[in-house]
């Protein structure tokens, strides 16, 4: 029982130092999206290469025309990134609302994207009185 | 069968049951997500219950590296069994909610990766469980291991408020309307007490697999 202790000293210092490779590195090298400011700060080499960018989506920059929607997002920096996608927003998908979108940056500054999320917030909000739920999702829609 | 631990599954699966009536017809419909956000009911019970669950895992195998009393091992192998059906509940439950508001069935973002990482991790040390027979070497291999996969755990919470993510962060009481509190609050508990049933059979059943194992 005595000499158990140096094994368990040695187990918790090689967990300790397996999570901090597993997870230190995580948070600078791998990041699930780029905000538009770094993304426009990594222009040079973020340019052509598949990437998420997640942001805010400006309000009154939606515009829609045919299967093709552009919008801006945006970030708390003021930073803007005009995207252009052909998916089919999710129900969800309105101005104001966080956005991540996978694709690629333009040469000129624009971001093509093949997918769009839509990121819903920690808010859970109950219709205000007299309020008839705007609830976007109905069975069947897409 | 003991008594206490029918009256604990009955009691939970009463109060799932009403719990789960009541975020169905009787909270309101969330405003931007409608009704497809009632799954929150069943989903965030069941994230909280699995990572007590290997939690629980954890503190039985601090338990056995330290004392090798037997009782940890049953811990371990009943609290790993029951975390991974919750944790596979979790994964579906939470890719029929993602679909319809993020757009996705999945996305590798950290929330979603380290759950499946938590998952699959749990998983091997069940599958190591069972290869190795000698119930000594068996449980220090399993009881390390889960020291291990537990590190992931606090992770997995916490990767939401630390790194970019699709996953949303954590609710509280005042970013969750009051009329969708209570029956989630009831849930939590619900889940939690049928989780105890299924903790407290396993725990039996590893204890008579051990005596044979021990007795052999």
């Amino acid at each position: 029982m005595k000499s158990k202790l140096p094994a368990i000293l040695v187990g918790g210092a090689v967990v300790g130092v397996l999570g901090f490779l597993t997870f230190g590195s995580l948070g600078d090298n791998l990041v699930y999206y780029w905000t538009p400011a770094k993304l426009q700060a990594a222009a040079a080499s973020a340019t052509g290469a598949t990437v998420r960018l997640g942001g805010l989506v400006k309000p009154g920059s939606v515009v829609t025309a045919g299967t093709v929607t552009t919008f801006i997002v945006t970030d708390p920096t003021g930073a803007a990134v005009p995207v252009r996608t052909e998916s089919i927003p999710p129900a969800m998908f309105r101005e104001g609302i966080g956005v991540v979108v996978e694709g690629t940056l333009g040469p000129d500054g624009t971001f093509v994207s093949q997918r769009l999320m839509v990121k819903h917030d920690e808010n859970y909000t109950a219709p205000a009185a007299g309020q008839a739920p705007t609830g976007s999702f109905e069975p069947g829609q897409e | 069968m003991r008594r206490w631990e029918i009256w604990v599954g009955l009691l939970g699966l009463g109060m799932l049951v009403f719990g789960s009536y009541y975020g169905l017809m009787v909270a309101p419909r969330e405003v931007y997500m409608g009704d497809v956000q009632r799954i929150m009911y069943v989903h965030v019970p069941t994230a909280w219950n699995t990572l007590l669950c290997f939690t629980a895992s954890f503190v039985g195998a601090v338990g056995w590296l330290l004392t090798r009393s037997w009782k940890w091992d049953y811990l371990i192998e009943s609290t790993i069994i029951t975390g991974l059906v919750t944790g596979s509940l979790l994964a579906v439950q939470g890719a029929i909610w993602a679909k319809p508001t993020w757009g996705v069935w999945w996305t590798w973002d950290p929330r979603l990766t380290s759950v499946a990482v938590m998952v699959l991790s749990f998983l091997g040390i069940l599958a190591l469980r069972s290869f190795v027979d000698d119930p000594v070497k068996r449980a220090t291999w399993s009881a390390t291991a889960t020291v291990l996969a537990w590190v992931n755990i606090p992770f997995v919470y916490l990767c939401v408020r630390w790194m970019a993510s699709l996953h949303q962060t954590q609710s509280t009481p005042k970013t969750v309307d009051p009329a969708m509190v209570f029956p989630l609050r009831l849930n939590a508990f619900a889940v939690l007490f049928v989780v105890i049933f299924f903790v407290a059979t396993g725990w039996r059943i590893a204890r008579e697999q051990r005596k044979r194992e021990l007795a052999e």
